[in-house]
Order: structure tokens, then sequence, then C-alpha cells
């Protein structure tokens, strides 16, 4: 098949592809911008298996046949309360996929290099596809391919054992709190400093055996890193990796010459970037802090808080709900951890039933994964028009007569504001104390995943509603008349 | 220990500091009551109801005193039942130590423990035990039941076949607990209510219970903090004064119900409601002087009477309010006594323990072991967050905003500028020691970066998740590598590249499938 006809299909492929991104913008033309991606990803793999360089034709489709069906099984039995394991593991195997392709280039270098070593001309004319590529490759470019497998192979290796952790600890296989071997980010520092070397020997000739000691090193930074970051911080680790996966590709890409890769790569990369920003910014930290784990240093003593906690039981919460017009809820991962979200859907639809005003305040980083709780409340069919973002309803709180927290607490921490000692001082909160009335719905006494104590448990108007989130909201339904 | 309730002595007192509910719970810390006979009776408990729920009853005050080692009444002890008080026995009840010192020094020298529900600290963990609130809860709402009593009229509204009845104005001149009492029943009961108070903060409160705020025009700077005084009222400047007058004076004429529970902490009542605002008050109209006990609000408040005017208003001068709906606000107190009871009792095993680094039981304890420990200490948190001072936001001139606008746009060119110089260096630096072929494909990388950041910053924040799970399947297009490869005649390149195409294989029916059932899942109200 012509060449011209691949690189054509690819052109329409990008643009399909750069459509399904831009059709999140919004929950209805999102529903089709799915169907985009689909045929896009279609045409491009439908063209490439046509294109030049493709063989194997038997083995490439009995793999996507295998590998598909495994795929949409998975995606069919998945809860929506796992989805953060499911992306994880997803991010994983791209970066598996990236080392292997980036080896495979190596090996076909090695191969070529030796034949032309023995001058065996027509060894090298009987190369086909990606071979003869690299075979036609000047000195120069064959420089650069060297870099670009490098880079690849690292990214790829980093991504796949730092996604298999992030997995691991989200699916809670692996213990969600942060850890680091002794030494610390030095061995991360000395890692990346052996890659780099490797990189500069690799690049004088040294051979494929640096190649291999890079990806072990690169898999080294990848499990380390992210063992040493805690469950929530798990968003922008997610997203970080998400973003690593479309770097890889790119680099890929690169060293195969081939642009679809590099559009998708970058787009990919570039998306992960974004969310991950957004993440940080979420939480008032640098990427930097979050990455290397765990608090800044205070510049001082934490406000003093004052008070005391005080329980309620679920009478005086339905109480307060059956006189309130208007409440917000908030949840956050405890929601999730409990399964709480059809429980809080029911509670919705009854409010709502009466006339109420009841709507959702989610906080960007609530959850373990960007949109987490907005998935879960869809899963629990309540409408997304009363789901709304922090900006959005943060101004509403004080015209609000009851605030619930659910399982969310440094997001909603006065101290952020109040106390410009705190950890998290300056991280934007939902400011649902300023609700006439906040329930906040716990597990038990204690902080947060900060470790930080949450003045919002003893202020006048807050009432403890202690106690598993599904089962304290489901002994509210039947007194909501 | 031994709890027990004496019977109140004083003129007219109908409360009894101990319920047979209170008993009961009593019993759950590990102690025993005893009860005089005929305690209960102006309150609406009997003896039998006492000694149904587990307290002895006896004969006289003198065994109540002989037998409890603690001893709850409502009311300060006459000098009487001052008497009667041991060596390491405990008296819980009003108190007032400031006005009774010579009482007060009397029973520390008998050796008798006070604690004194008036100076249990204003901090929200005391508020179960705050006798002065619970009490000042019933005079509001009793103050508002009083005025309908000598109002000769409705309270609400109404339009009838006999005709049309406007509704009642009524205004509350201090909002603190009793004056939100008597708000909140005022207006359930149709009012048109209008409130006041010194402490500008409460407006908040004021609005919260339905009525409207009496709104003096001033500046801040002129404003009282209240929060400094531990959330009660402090005297007012002169100029305040003056204005609060002129407002109540063009206010008085329309009101039908006035009830005034303006009171300063260790102060005789303010006199807010002057005979000239009276005298222009329509006839038939009430004024409820909650201050009376501390001379009054009003001008013509008589303590203990009520009287009437001679244009014909009435004002209610009584002072016994909570006595007057003895049931209810014998509960209540019962209640606070025993919530005293809970926290000097902290294991629940009957024994009393006088903990003096607690906060609130130092701070009630008027007298210990001997000596008068009045005054407490200040409290070791304050009672309510001092009220951060306003941020001024300087106002800027247009001159000003003008320049602000043009120095961030230069910055901004200049940070642009900058970037964009240093890129396109960095870039062409590059481009002299690279190939041709390397720079082809570099240029549509930086370009999909750039559309990808448009395109993903438009991203609605709720669809982030399915937008992950959408750029997994799609990151998976490195299945085009895999498959560009699996051709090679090597066999260790096709087996990395089928297994290449399996994995990405997953994630491309995995992502989409995913991203679609997310998706579906959206649903509009």
């Amino acid at each position: 098949m012509e060449y011209g006809f691949t690189t054509a299909a690819y052109v329409v492929a990008a643009v399909l592809i750069i459509q399904s991104l831009g059709g999140l913008s919004g929950q209805e033309s999102a529903k089709r911008a799915v169907w985009y991606g689909i045929f896009g990803m279609g045409l491009a793999v439908a063209a490439t298996l046509m294109g030049p360089g493709a063989g194997n034709w038997l083995i490439s489709l009995v793999m996507i046949a295998i590998g598909g069906a495994i795929g949409w099984v998975v995606a069919q039995r998945v809860q929506m309360t796992e989805m953060p394991q499911l992306v994880a593991a997803m991010h994983s195997l791209v970066g598996l996929a990236a080392v292997f392709i980036g080896f495979n280039a190596e090996i076909e270098m090695v191969r070529i290099a030796s034949l032309i070593a023995a001058g065996d001309a027509d060894g090298l004319n009987a190369l086909t596809g990606f071979a003869q590529k690299v075979a036609e490759k000047s000195a120069t470019e064959i420089n650069i391919l060297k870099i670009e497998v490098f880079l690849g192979v690292f990214i790829g290796a980093v991504t796949f054992t730092g996604s298999v952790i992030a997995y691991g600890k989200l699916a809670g296989k692996v213990d969600g709190k942060a850890k680091k071997l002794p030494g610390g980010h030095m061995l991360n520092a000395g890692a990346a400093i052996l890659s780099l070397i490797l990189l500069v020997m690799y690049f004088q000739g040294a051979g494929t055996w640096a190649l291999l000691l890079m990806t072990l090193a690169a898999f080294f930074i990848g499990y380390h890193l992210i063992m040493g970051i805690g469950g929530a911080d798990m968003p922008v680790v997610v997203s970080m990796l998400n973003s690593y996966s479309g770097w890889a590709a790119a680099a890929i890409g690169f060293s195969l010459s081939n642009d679809l890769l590099i559009v998708v790569g970058a787009l990919v990369g570039s998306s992960g970037a974004i969310l991950s920003y957004i993440m940080c910014k979420a939480m008032n930290r640098s990427f930097i802090s979050v990455i290397l784990g765990g608090f800044g240093g205070t510049t001082g003593p934490a406000m003093e808080v004052t008070g005391e906690q005080i329980a309620i039981d679920a009478e005086g919460v339905a109480a307060a709900l059956n006189d309130a017009d208007s409440v917000i809820i908030i949840p956050g991962y405890g929601m999730a951890v409990a399964q709480a979200q059809q429980s809080v859907s029911e509670l919705t639809r009854k409010l709502r039933a009466k006339g109420k005003n009841v709507r959702f305040a989610i906080h960007p980083v609530a959850g373990r994964l960007p949109g987490h709780m907005n998935v879960l409340l869809a899963e629990a069919k309540v409408p997304y028009d009363i789901v709304l973002e922090m900006d959005e309803i943060n101004d509403d709180f004080p015209e609000t007569d009851v605030a619930i927290v659910i399982g969310s607490n440094d997001i909603v921490n006065p101290a952020a504001q109040e106390d410009p000692n705190s950890p998290i001082a300056g991280m934007p909160v939902l400011e649902c104390w300023k609700a006439k009335q906040v329930f906040v719905s716990k597990r038990g006494q204690g902080t947060g995943y900060s470790g930080i104590e949450n003045p919002l448990f003893f202020k006048e108007n807050t009432r403890m509603f202690y106690g598993d989130a599904k089962k304290s909201i489901d002994a509210l339904l039947p007194m909501i008349d | 220990m031994k709890i027990g309730a004496p019977t109140e002595i004083f003129e007219g007192e109908n409360r009894v500091a101990m319920t047979p509910d209170s008993v009961m719970a009593l019993a759950k810390l590990g102690h025993t009551s005893v009860v005089q006979s005929g305690a209960g009776a102006k309150a609406g408990f009997s003896d039998a109801a006492y000694a149904a729920a587990g307290a002895e009853v006896l004969p006289d005050a003198k065994a109540v005193f002989d037998a409890a080692d603690v001893v709850v009444k409502v009311r300060g002890p006459e000098a009487s039942e001052a008497a009667m008080l041991k060596r390491g026995q405990t008296l819980i009840s009003f108190f007032w130590p400031a006005q009774n010192e010579a009482l007060l020094k009397q029973v520390a020298d008998q050796g008798a423990t006070v604690v004194a529900m008036d100076m249990v600290p204003r901090i929200s963990r005391a508020q179960k035990m705050d006798a002065l609130s619970s009490m000042a809860n019933i005079a509001g709402y009793r103050a508002v039941i009083e005025a309908g009593n000598n109002f000769g009229r409705f309270f609400t509204g109404q339009v009838t076949a006999a005709g049309k009845v406007p509704p009642a104005k009524v205004l509350i001149v201090g909002a603190g607990v009793a004056g939100l009492a008597a708000i909140g029943t005022s207006v359930s009961l149709g009012a048109i209510v209008n409130a006041f108070d010194v402490r500008p903060e409460v407006a908040e409160q004021i609005e919260s219970m339905g009525a409207s705020f009496v709104y003096l025009e001033f500046d801040a700077s002129e404003l009282p903090d209240g929060a400094a005084t531990g959330g009660y009222a402090a005297p007012s400047s002169p100029a305040f004064a003056a204005k609060q007058l002129a407002k109540f004076r063009e206010l008085a004429p329309e009101m039908d119900i006035v009830i005034t529970t303006a009171l300063i902490p260790g102060r005789p009542a303010p006199k807010l409601w002057t005979a000239d605002m009276v005298a222009m008050m329509k006839p038939g109209s009430v004024i409820i002087d909650l201050a009376a006990e501390r001379g009054g609000n009003c001008d013509l408040t008589v303590p203990d009477q009520k009287i009437v005017s001679e244009n014909g208003v009435t004002i209610v001068g009584y002072t016994d309010f909570p006595s007057r709906m003895a049931t209810q606000s014998s509960t209540l107190y019962a209640t606070n006594i025993r919530h005293m009871l809970t926290d000097l009792t902290p294991k629940k095993d009957g024994v009393i323990v006088h903990n003096m680094e607690d906060d609130v039981i130092r701070g009630a304890t008027v007298a210990h072991e001997g000596a008068v420990t009045y005054p407490p200490p200040p409290p070791k948190i304050a009672a309510i967050a001092a009220a951060k001072p306003k941020e001024k936001v300087k106002e800027l001139t247009a001159d000003e905003k003008r320049a602000k606008e043009v120095a961030a746009f230069k910055t901004q060119t200049r940070n642009q500028v900058g970037m964009l110089l240093g890129g396109g260096a960095l870039i062409l630096l590059a481009g002299i020691y690279t190939p041709a072929s390397f720079m082809s494909h570099f240029i549509v990388f930086v370009l999909s970066v750039y559309v990808g950041v448009q395109v993903i910053w438009n991203v609605s924040h709720s669809l982030h998740t399915p937008l992950m799970a959408i750029t997994n399947a799609i990151s998976s297009i490195i299945i085009l590598g895999a498959l560009m490869q699996i051709g090679s005649g090597n066999w260790l390149v096709v087996i990395l590249a089928a297994l290449s195409v399996f994995m990405a294989g997953i994630n491309i029916f995995g992502g989409f499938m995913v991203t679609r059932r997310m998706l579906a899942m959206f649903q509009k109200s």
C-alpha cells in the first residue's frame, strides 16, 4: 500500500483524536467524542496494518483480539470506586509496551549494524519495514535515534513500575502510607545520575547492556518515587503517570519516525501535565513538593483549636434536614470507601422531592483521581447539573441552611484560611463552616490524611455524625419525610 | 455521694433544682438523691414522683442539709440556709458572688464549697450547664406570652369577614438569649418584629430568626467590638447612645409591644426607653421590661409590678418570668445542674472530683476548701474568637489603575517575548546539530503539545476521570510502533512486539469501553 495513504489516514486519525479530547468540554458532547476517539484509533490501526512495514498480520490480529477481549471484560466489570486502580493499571501497560518497543528498536539497530559491518548487501536489501527504515538512516540520524530510544525506554520504565505501585496503593494491596528506603531521595537522584552516565556511554557505543542497566535503574526510580508518596496525593501521581505514558509514546514516535505517535503522545502528555497542575494548585503545593512527598515545613506553632467536638445522632440530622431549605453535600474519599454514593443519591432524591435545593460541592482533589467524585455521583444517578465545582459554589455557603461533609477532611479545613502557620495554609478549601449548620459524617475522631487538626469539627455550628458513612446515611433515609 | 434538693424559701420562687428525671440521670452517675417533702410541688412534681424515681423524701430542709454531700438549689442561700452548710459540703446554685460578698465570705469560712451557676464560663463546652442562658430563654418566651396577655389585639394580621386586623408590631431591645427567644416566639405568633442590639455582629442572628435588625447609621470605627467582652454587651459611647435613643423615639409611636432585655454585666440596666417614649406610644401598647430586677430599661418600670401609664401603656416589670413557668424552668435548670455534676463526676462512679484545673469548674467555683476563690482567673481559652479587623482595600484612582494595568501588560509582554526568544534559540541550536528529518518531527511535536494544552484547558472538571480513561486508551496509540516492528525477521523482536500489541489492545478496548460507560452515567436532571 502507498505510504501516502497511510499518512493521510494518520492526519484524519489525529484530527479525530483531537476532536475526541475537545469534546470532553461538556457532558453531552462527550458522549459523541468517545466515538471520534474510537474511530480515530481504529483508522490508525487499520492504516498501519495496511501500510508499509507491517507483517505477521495473523499474530497482530490475534493479539489485538485477545487483549481487546480482556480489556472489554475488565471495563464492563470494574466498579466506579475502583476507577483509580484501573487507570493506574492501564498506565503500567503503556509504560511496559514503550519499554518493549524501545528494546526492539535497539535489537534492530544492532542487527543492522552487524549486517553493515559484515558488508552483507543482500541481507540489507532483504530487510523490510522498520528495519529497512533504520538501515537507511545516516550516522547522525542513528545517534538521534539512540537518544530517542533511550528516552522512550527510560520514561516507559518509570511509568511502568510507578503505575504498578500506584495501582497497589490505590487497590490497597500496598500500604498507602509514604515509605522510603533509607537514603530517601538520594537513591532516586543516584539512579537518575546513573541513567545519565549510561546515556552518554550508550551514545558512545556501549551497547545493549547500557540500555538494560538503565532500564533497571528507571524501574527502581518509578518504584521508589511512588512508594514515597501518600494515598491522598494519588490524584497528582495518577495524572503525572498519565502524562508520562504520553511522553513515552511521543518518544517512541520519534524513534520510529511516526508522526501520529508523536501527536497523540504529546496530546496525552500535555493532558496529564495540565491535570497534575490543576491538582497541585488545588492543594496550594508545588508539583515538586508533592512528588518528593510529605508536607512542607511549618513556619510556627499551629493555632490552638478550642471548643469540643459535639456528636449528634441521626434524629438530630434528620430534623435539621427536614427544616432546611438549602443543603450542600461535600463528598470525599470516605464516601467512596464506604460505598455510600447510592445512599447519598437516595437522600438527595428524597430531599429534592420535598422541594429543597440540594447541591454537591466538589473540591478538585476530592477522592483519589481527578473528577473521581463526579463519576461516583453520576453512577449513583445524581444529576450532573447539581454537582458543582468549588469556585462555583463557595460563595453560596452563607445562604445555605445545612452543609453535610461526607468523608472529607482537609478540603474543608478552615485552618487553611485562618492559620498562617498551618501546613495547608493558603490551600483553597470549601468554606462549609459558613453554612448555618454543618454535619460531618466521619468514622471517628482523628485527623485526616495530612495529620492536621481540623478546627471545623470544633466550630459551634458543627455537629459530628460519627459512624460508617453508608450506615449513617441509610439511618437518615427513613426519617426524611 | 448524696445529692439533696431543699424547697426554695424565697418568696414567690416556684422552681426546684431537681426533678424526678434528673434523679434518675444522677443515679447513672452513681449518686443517690434526697429531696425535701414538697420541694417540687409548685413546679408540678409530687413527692410520690420523686420517690418513684428513686429519691429519698425527707421531711424538712434541716434533714436535707444534714444528709446531703451536695446541696442543689435554684436561688442563692438565705442566711438561715447558709448557716446549715457544713465543712466539706458542696452547694450548687445561683450565687451572684459580686453582689453577695459577705455571704460568700461566711460560707467560705464555714468550709463549704460553692459552685455558682451564674459563674459558668461562656465557652461552648460549658453551654450544657449554662443556666443563665436556659433561664433567659424561658424569660424571653414568657415575656411575649405576658405581653400577649396584656395586649388587646392579635399578634398576627388577619383578613376576616368581620374586618381586617393589622399585625402587631414588636420591638425587641437587646438580642441576647432572652431577646432571641422573644424574637422567635413573637415571629411565630405572626407579629412584625424589629430588634436592636448594640453589637452589630448579632444582626445576622436576628435576621436568621425572622426579625429585621434596626440599623443605626455609623462609621465602622465608632462601633464597639462586642467579642472582646465575652459576647456580652459593653457600655456604649455617648454619641452612640444618643443616636440609639433618637432611633427609638422614631420607632416608639409605631410599636405595639416593646420587650427590653438590655443588661450589661456588673452594672445597673441601661435606661433605653425613656418616659417621653412611653408617652409617644399608642394606648393599649405593652412594654415588658426583662431588666426590671436590675433597675429596668424603661424609666417607668416598677420591679415586680404591672403598672399602667397615664396614656394607657401597660408596663410589666415582673422579675420572676422563669419561676412563672416553673415546670419548664425546673426541668431545664435540673438538667444544667446534672451536667455540672457530670463534669464533677468524671468517672461516673459517684465520687466527686473537684478539679480546679478545669476551666469550667474553676470558673464556677467561688468558694473552696475554706477560701473565697472569686473572681476566677481569666479562662485559658477565649469565649469567642476576637473579630479580625477587616482588611482595608485601598481604592485605586483611575490613573493608578491604568498605570498598574500598563505595568502588568509590560511584564507579561516581557515574559512572553523572553520565553519565545529563549525557546526559539534552544530550538535553533538543536536544529544546527540535528538532521532535518528530526526537526520535521519536532515541529509536529511542539504543535501537538500546543494544541493539547489549548484543548485540555477546556475540559470540564467533572469529566476529568473520563478524560484520564480516554487518554489512557489513546496513549495506546503506541500499538502502531509495535505493529510496525512485528513484521521484522528477528524472533525476539516479534515476541516483544506481539506482547506490546497485546497490552496496548487491552488498553484500547478497556479505555474506550470504560469511558463510554462512565459518560453514559452522567444524566441531566
